[in-house]
C-alpha cells in the first residue's frame, strides 16, 4: 500500500509542477458552467426549475472535464518507456492501479472543490456548512466510481491511436449506473434532503465504487500486460 | 552453485508467430554474456520474459532460484534492466527520479540519501541533481538512467542496446561502473548489435537467430575480435 503512494505522490508532484491538467479541468468545468448559466438566463430565477437542472450541469461539468485529465494519467508514463519501469517494480500491478486512483482521485477532487463556488454563485444557491459536508461526500463517493473504472479504462486504451476518442465511447456508458444516484443525491442535498433521505443513492454509490475497485484491480495486471 | 538465470525450453508465441522457441540457457553468477543477432531474432522478447515484463507461452524461467511466473516480485528486485529507453519521469528533478525509484525497490532513509549521493557522482550528475530531466540531454538522461537500473544493487542486469544514445563519455562512465567492484559480482545478459564493444565486455558470447541460440562459446575460444567476426559473422547477417 506505501507504494501506491509513493506513486501517487510522484504524479502529484509532477502535476502540480506543471499544472496541465488541472488548468485544462478547471477551465473546462468552468465554461460548462458558463455556458449552462447563460442559456437557462430565464429559468435562474425559478427555484423550482434550476433544482431539477443544475445537479445534472454540474456533473456534466465534473464527468468531461474529469475525462480530460483521465485521457492524460498514463500518458507520462509512456514518456520514456516509464510504464515498463513501473512494472518493473517489485510489486504487485494492482499497487500501481491504487497509487494512479489516489492522484487522479485528488486532481479530479480538487478540481470539483474549485469548480463548488463558481457554481453555488452561477446557479444562486446559498449552502449551510451541514449541506456542503454532505454534497461533498457526494461528490467524493461520485468520483470515486467514476475514477476507479476510468483509470482501468485509461490504462486499456493507451496502446491506441484513438485513445482520446475511445476513452469516452467506452467510459460513459459504464459510467451511468454510477451517473444516475450521483445527480439524484446530489439534487436531494441541494434541495436541503438530510442524509437519512439519500441513503438509497449514497448505499448505491458505495456498491457500485466497491465492485469496480475490486473488479479494475484484480484486472488491471491484464490490461497492462502484453 | 545456484544459476543466476536457469531457461528450460522456453517458448514465446506473439498471435500465430512464433518468436522464441524451446531456449535453453543457464548463465552463472558473475558471468557477463552478450547476445548478438539480427533484427527480429527474439533478442528484446527474451530479455522481457526474464524481466517478467511479459509471460512466456511454454518452459520455465528462474532468476535466482525464483521462477518468474510464480513469485515475479521476488525476480524484480534481483533485476536492473537499462534499456534505450531512458525509464525516467520528465517532470521530476534526477534526484526526485532517483528518490522514487530507490522507495519502490523498498530501498528509505540515509541509506537511499548514500547511494543516490554516489551514483550521482559516478555518473557526473551530482552538480544537476536538482534539475529537471526534462532539461537534460540525450547523454545525460542515458547516464542518469545508468544510475537509476544500479540504484538497488541488482544481482542480474538486464542491458537492452545500452549504448544507443550514449555519448562517449557517458559510454565510458557506463563500462567504468559496470567493471567497479560494486557491479563486479552481478551477472549481466546485454543484448547488442555493437560486436566491438560486446565482445570488449563479455565473456560469453551468445548468437540467436529466429528464436534460437545458434552459437553459444566463451570469449576465450577466440584469439581477438577479428577471430570472432571471422567465424561467426556469417550468422548475424
Amino acid at each position: 500500500m506505501i507504494r501506491s503512494f509513493y506513486i501517487a505522490a510522484k504524479d502529484l508532484k509532477a502535476e502540480f509542477r506543471t499544472k496541465q491538467m488541472l488548468n485544462s479541468m478547471f477551465i473546462f468545468s468552468l465554461l460548462v458552467l458558463v455556458v449552462f448559466s447563460v442559456s437557462f438566463g430565464d429559468f435562474l430565477g425559478d427555484a423550482e426549475k434550476v433544482e431539477k437542472l443544475a445537479p445534472g450541469v454540474l456533473w456534466i461539468a465534473f464527468t468531461f472535464a474529469g475525462m480530460l485529465g483521465l485521457s492524460r494519467t498514463f500518458v507520462m508514463e509512456t514518456e520514456n518507456g516509464c510504464l515498463e519501469a513501473l512494472m518493473l517494480c517489485p510489486v504487485d500491478r494492482g499497487a500501481i492501479y491504487t497509487g494512479k486512483i489516489l492522484s487522479n482521485l485528488a486532481i479530479v477532487f480538487l478540481m470539483e472543490a474549485v469548480t463548488l463556488p463558481f457554481f453555488i454563485i452561477l446557479f444562486n444557491y446559498s449552502l449551510g456548512i451541514g449541506t456542503l459536508f454532505l454534497l461533498l461526500l457526494i461528490f467524493f463517493l461520485g468520483t470515486f466510481g467514476f475514477i476507479a473504472v476510468g483509470t482501468l479504462l485509461s490504462a486499456l486504451t493507451l496502446g491506441t491511436r484513438t485513445r482520446e476518442l475511445l476513452l469516452p465511447v467506452l467510459l460513459l456508458p459504464v459510467l451511468l449506473p454510477v451517473l444516475i444516484p450521483a445527480v439524484e443525491a446530489t439534487a436531494g442535498v441541494l434541495a436541503g434532503n438530510s442524509i437519512g433521505n439519500l441513503v438509497p443513492e449514497i448505499r448505491l454509490l458505495a456498491v457500485y465504487d466497491l465492485v469496480f475497485f475490486v473488479i479494475s484491480h484484480l484486472v488491471f495486471e491484464y490490461v497492462v500486460s502484453d | 552453485m545456484e544459476n543466476a538465470v536457469s531457461i528450460r525450453e522456453l517458448s514465446k508465441v506473439f498471435g500465430k508467430t512464433p518468436v522464441l522457441k524451446a531456449l535453453d540457457l543457464d548463465l552463472r553468477k558473475g558471468e557477463f554474456a552478450v547476445i548478438f543477432g539480427p533484427n527480429g531474432a527474439g533478442k528484446t522478447t527474451l530479455l522481457k520474459l526474464i524481466s517478467t515484463l511479459i509471460e512466456p507461452t511454454a518452459g520455465s524461467v528462474f532468476v535466482s532460484g525464483f521462477n518468474i511466473t510464480e513469485e515475479p516480485e521476488k525476480v524484480r528486485k534481483e533485476i536492473g534492466m537499462l534499456s534505450h529507453d531512458s525509464y525516467l519521469y520528465g517532470d521530476l528533478t534526477a534526484k526526485e527520479n532517483l528518490h522514487f525509484f530507490g522507495k519502490m525497490y523498498g530501498i528509505d532513509g540515509q541509506e537511499l540519501e548514500k547511494r543516490i549521493l554516489q551514483l550521482l557522482k559516478e555518473v557526473g550528475l551530482v552538480t544537476k541533481a536538482d534539475e529537471r530531466v526534462s532539461t537534460f540531454s540525450r547523454g545525460m538522461k542515458q547516464r542518469l538512467s545508468i544510475a537509476r537500473a544500479l540504484l538497488h544493487r541488482p544481482s542480474l542486469l538486464l542491458l537492452d542496446e545500452p549504448y544507443t544514445g550514449l555519448d562517449p563519455g557517458a559510454s565510458l562512465v557506463f563500462e567504468n561502473l559496470l567493471k567497479s567492484p560494486e557491479f563486479q559480482g552481478s551477472t549481466k545478459l546485454m543484448v547488442s548489435h555493437d560486436l566491438e564493444r560486446g565482445f570488449a565486455l563479455c565473456n560469453r558470447l551468445l548468437i540467436l537467430d529466429k528464436g534460437k541460440f545458434v552459437y553459444d562459446g566463451f570469449k576465450t575460444n577466440f584469439s581477438g575480435f577479428q577471430e570472432f567476426r571471422e567465424k561467426c559473422g556469417s550468422m548475424l547477417a
